[in-house]
């Protein structure tokens, strides 16, 4: 067990923790991503914003390489996590995968109980003590604040949970693995007003240890919750900078267009 | 509102044209059925399934053929399993969107239709002369595994397309390699559907007659089979054999070992049927 923690947690507290360097993607002929560089701050929450179809959503999957399975995907340029160009041959794309998490749009637990969700990630390891895992499973669980609803109904099927509560699920899922950057896909989209607030207060919590992208179309929501946004438009980004200023006072009419909802 | 009447008028005409052509399947199977029952209920008793055959119809019995259909079903099932999953899953999770993968999917589809006949005849060439197995229980076996394939194969992917694309992400988002992602996520979770197909593929395979006659299975063999080298009956065989007699007496056999055909088919069926639903209900 020791061997296997020891590569998933790197206490490095660099200043940029994911970079992007000159990046392009390309679906066949067409080009979804027009040559981006950025640089995303460690231990911060940054917000990726724009109008459907930017390429928010393939920006951030570039970052665990969940475009790898999409056909006619390429890519240029190079994208590096903690220093490391994580497009270079030989990398090992699955421990790649357990650093950087990712929660999805809609909540996607297993069709399994919550107690197999939740310590899926770490069987794939090989990690079969029955006492740790249990342990990491109820750690989990707590941190997203799921534990005490479940806790007498472990072996039920996650299937029964509530969406919000099976989104919870999902991050704490994600959790056990103990990543250090955390990738989230608009993860509050299909959720109700009360659960969204909740996955929100969440994540606030997540930044102490952990790197947060989250793709959002909710401009509340990034204001609310993110350091710093990012604003992408027909594949480029546009404007980047803390979220205030982003919001109160952005410097591409473009942004402020957006923004204040006049188009998009 | 003419328009409006007579499109009606079309709908209500072909609601009941199509209740009508529902039917008339449904009461000819059931005509078919009751007459057999009428003719061959009174025949079915222990003895009749534990006899060997004889050349008196009253002291003949379905032992041995369905035996031989046992064995048929048994090595049929371990064969075309492993073969037929492997490749449906190489097929649905592995092979990118290349020529060479949508040709072998025509292919597979294609073979599907083919008639079973033609397995027999490839069955004679090659299991039973160039690999020298006889006309034995397996080379029965290995011909109607090939019969199933492509069955087996096109079920197993249409239930691992089933499972949502979510679970994949999902396991490969938490590090997962692709087998892992196969073997703990979408075989788990399409066991019910990839079950069902297997199972309609066996009741075909058990109601099979013609690649079996053509290999050269028997009408009449004297003892059950022992190992897989042994020759065999199997049910259909014997049940063709017997409708061919003269004598009143086998025909009434003949229905008799109908029932009993039927009566494997449709518990294969039944089992089908509870499994996809208990697996649909499960993964909703």
């Amino acid at each position: 067990m020791k061997e296997n923690q020891e590569n998933i947690v790197k206490p490095v507290k660099k200043k940029h923790k994911l970079q992007a360097k000159e990046v392009k993607v390309f679906y066949d002929d067409f080009m979804a991503i027009k040559g981006i560089d950025m640089n995303i701050r460690a231990n911060k929450i940054t917000a990726f914003i724009g109008p459907s179809g930017c390429g928010k959503s393939t920006f951030l999957r570039l970052f665990n390489r969940m475009n790898d399975y999409v056909d006619g995907f390429r890519m240029e340029g190079d994208i590096l996590i903690d220093g490391e160009n994580i497009y270079r041959k030989n990398i090992n794309v699955e421990q790649l995968r357990k650093q950087v998490g990712m929660v999805f749009q809609k909540p996607n637990p297993f069709p399994k109980s919550i107690y197999e969700n939740v310590a899926y990630g770490l069987k794939i390891q090989g990690i079969k003590d029955k006492t740790y895992l249990k342990d990491k499973v109820e750690d989990s669980l707590k941190q997203v604040g799921l534990w005490n609803e479940v806790k007498d109904n472990i072996n039920r099927s996650a299937l029964a949970l509530s969406g919000g509560q099976q989104q919870r699920l999902c991050i704490a899922r994600t959790l056990a693995v103990e990543p250090s950057i955390i990738l989230m896909d608009e993860p509050t989209s299909a959720l109700d007003p009360i659960s969204t607030a909740k996955i929100e207060e969440l994540i606030y919590e997540l930044k102490e240890k952990y790197t947060i992208v989250i793709v959002t179309h909710n401009m509340q929501q990034a204001g609310r919750i993110s350091d710093y946004t990012a604003f992408f438009y027909l594949g480029e980004l546009i404007e980047y900078d803390k979220s205030k200023k982003l919001f109160t006072n952005p410097e591409k009419q473009q942004t402020e267009n957006y923004i204040t909802g006049r188009f998009g | 509102m003419n328009n409006i009447k007579k499109n009606r008028l079309l709908d209500q005409v072909f609601k009941y044209w199509g209740i009508a052509c529902t039917f008339l399947g449904l009461v000819l199977l059931a005509i078919f059925i009751g007459s057999i029952l009428v003719d061959g209920i009174q025949r079915i008793d222990w003895d009749f399934i534990t006899s060997l055959p004889s050349r008196k119809a009253e002291r003949a019995g379905i032992y041995t053929a369905l035996m031989g259909s046992v064995w048929i079903l048994f090595f049929t099932t371990i064969i075309a399993l492993p073969l037929g999953i492997a490749a449906a899953i190489y097929l649905e999770e592995y092979a990118k969107e290349s020529k060479m993968a949508s040709l072998l999917e025509v292919n597979i589809s294609n073979l599907a239709g083919v008639p079973s006949i033609i397995y027999g005849l490839l069955g004679l060439e090659v299991f039973v002369r160039i690999m020298e197995m006889g006309a034995s229980v397996l080379a029965g076996s290995f011909t109607l595994a090939l019969l199933i394939l492509p069955i087996v194969i096109v079920s197993t992917r249409e239930a691992l397309k089933a499972v949502p694309k979510s679970v994949r992400d999902a396991s490969f988002a938490l590090g997962a390699s692709k087998w892992q992602t196969v073997s703990r996520q979408l075989l788990p979770a399409s066991f019910g559907g990839i079950l069902t197909g297997i199972i309609l593929a066996l009741s075909r395979a058990v109601g099979e007659t013609a690649p079996l006659i053509v290999i050269g299975a028997l009408a009449y063999v004297p003892f059950a089979p022992e190992s897989p080298m042994d020759e065999f009956s199997v049910l259909p065989i014997q049940i063709f054999n017997w409708i061919s007699r003269p004598q009143h007496g086998f025909e009434v056999n003949a229905a008799a070992a109908i029932i009993i055909l039927l009566l494997i088919t449709f518990i294969l069926n039944g089992i089908a049927v509870y499994f996809r639903n208990r697996w649909q209900s499960k993964l909703k």
